[in-house]
């Protein structure tokens, strides 16, 4: 039964159809799985993974100003981005508080193809409808669905029906026909793996998704394997890991702070975030290995070894690849350090943990060998 | 075998209660992963939560379906939490349950009952 206060995405007969158990995410009535979250997610690790995140809010931002614009709000340079590039970026408010994070390219020559979470899209598209100023205009294109293949073989399928995605490396995108539609498509992903985002007309969305399904080296996936393929991949969860508290340098995402911004500090929240550049934040998103006893979840205090509790896990879990539980949360920097031994509290109960580098396994995007 | 709403069976021998989780409830969690079972000598109320079990995505709370002490938790979940979901109602039980008396059980389903009350659901 769907709980009609939810939405659906154009795949949803396509999903029930397929036996996916489905459940409410940002609003929407979404797969979280088909025939069970650690096959699913051992599959993607190994063949190539077939996601539904129609969901997401998809839009362009286009006009002679619509960079300049854009680039108010969020830290990183889309300036000098070139053509047919993508950049992960923050929307930030004054605090520089991360309002939601998004990818943003230039897949064709008429501004930006921005990609944004499920459960803030409304927010977003509220607050660049209000805040874009001169020649810049917002259009949300919710006539679109947005498929995401991911794993080690997704390029090779592809290829097979577009062989010049083969060509793209990671954060590449374009505007391009494809399954005889109008596509914008990136090589990107949320699971740490080689893979495409591919926005596809609403209408055509039910054809592709099943044309691609046809290779018998995918398969479908919900969304509890993407959760736990992120969570191994380091990647936050915006409204969990991140939010409008949090900043880029609390939630460790200072590589998305470009250099010629940081310079002209010229965008929401600058001030605080040059600040915890120059002085340290007050916490710090770290990764964490538990080294026993039940998975830590969200929620969970992270104490010292003396039982001072110091902060809480954002997200955590068992790693189907690692077959051992972990999660990511905030401590402060003098816990910080990779080696630092900590505890995780656990229904009442202290548990060994360790503070350990992200990714938790390691990614493996398409890098183009230089030419 | 007797099995309540929330999904938990009770199969009584004597005044002895193995108690665990219904193949419906197994097969709703999906992957099971961990498992929390009560140590011997703890006693537990009918409808206490008295083990934990978690699937990749959550923990979720497993309640007693009778009154007792817990004279054994089935250790083996402890290293091979997956047992659930490969034989719920018998290999992967949770706990024996000393019950304080027999007449506990007479409120719940028996399978005919229980397979309706899914049915329903």
């Amino acid at each position: 039964m769907t709980d009609a206060t939810l939405k659906t995405s154009v795949l949803n007969a396509a999903h029930r159809a397929a036996g996916a158990r489905m459940v409410g995410f940002g609003g929407y009535d979404m797969p979280v799985q088909y025939e069970g979250v650690l096959a699913e997610h051992r599959w993607t690790r190994e063949h190539a993974g077939l996601f539904d995140v129609s969901h997401m809010g998809q839009c362009k931002i286009t006009g002679p100003d619509a960079i300049a614009q854009f680039q108010r709000f969020v830290p990183g340079d889309y300036q000098v981005l070139k053509s047919g590039r993508q950049k992960y970026s923050l929307l930030l408010n004054e605090q520089g508080g991360i309002i939601d994070d998004l990818m943003a390219g230039k897949p064709d020559h008429d501004g930006l193809f921005v990609v944004v979470n499920a459960g803030n899209k409304d927010e977003d598209f509220a607050f660049w409808a209000e805040h874009l100023s001169g020649d810049a205009k917002l259009t949300v294109l919710d006539d679109r669905a947005l498929i995401a293949i991911q794993g080690p073989e997704a390029a090779e399928v592809m290829a097979k029906h577009e062989p010049v995605l083969a060509e793209f490396g990671f954060m590449d995108c374009a505007r391009l026909m494809l399954f005889g539609v109008d596509c914008y498509v990136s090589r990107s992903g949320y699971t740490g793996e080689d893979g495409y985002e591919i926005s596809v007309p609403a209408a055509d969305a039910e054809r592709v998704w099943n044309t691609i399904l046809e290779d018998a080296r995918v398969k479908p996936i919900g969304l509890g394997a993407r959760d736990s393929l992120r969570l191994e991949a380091g990647l936050p969860l915006h409204g969990h890991d991140i939010d409008p508290t949090t900043s880029p340098v609390e939630g460790a995402l200072t590589f998305a702070l470009s250099k010629s911004r940081k310079e002209a500090a010229d965008f929401n929240g600058a001030e605080r975030i040059l600040k915890e550049l120059a002085e340290g934040p007050s916490r710090v998103r770290v990764g964490l290995s538990v080294k026993e006893g039940a998975p830590a979840r969200e929620g969970a205090e992270i104490a010292d070894l003396d039982g001072k509790v110091i902060g809480k896990v954002t997200s955590g879990g068992p790693s189907p690849t690692l077959g051992r539980n972990i999660a990511m949360g905030y401590v402060p920097p003098a816990h910080a350090a990779l080696g630092t031994e900590l505890k995780v509290i656990v229904r009442g109960k202290a548990a060994a943990a360790e503070v350990i580098d992200m990714p938790f396994v390691a990614q493996r995007y398409y890098r183009k060998p230089k030419a | 075998m007797h099995f309540t709403k929330d999904h938990e069976w009770v199969r009584l021998d004597g005044d002895v209660a193995t108690v665990g989780i219904s193949k419906h409830a197994a097969d709703q969690l999906g992957d099971v992963v961990f498992v929390e079972t009560p140590e011997a000598g703890k006693t537990v109320g009918k409808g206490d939560s008295f083990a934990v079990v978690e699937s990749v995505k959550a923990a979720s709370d497993v309640y007693a379906p009778v009154s007792g002490e817990v004279i054994e938790g089935n250790v083996v979940l402890a290293t091979a939490p997956e047992t659930v979901n490969a034989d719920p109602e018998g290999e992967g039980w949770f706990a024996k349950i000393k019950v304080s008396y027999a007449g506990q059980i007479d409120g719940l389903m028996d399978r005919a009952s229980y397979d309706a009350f899914l049915a329903s659901l």
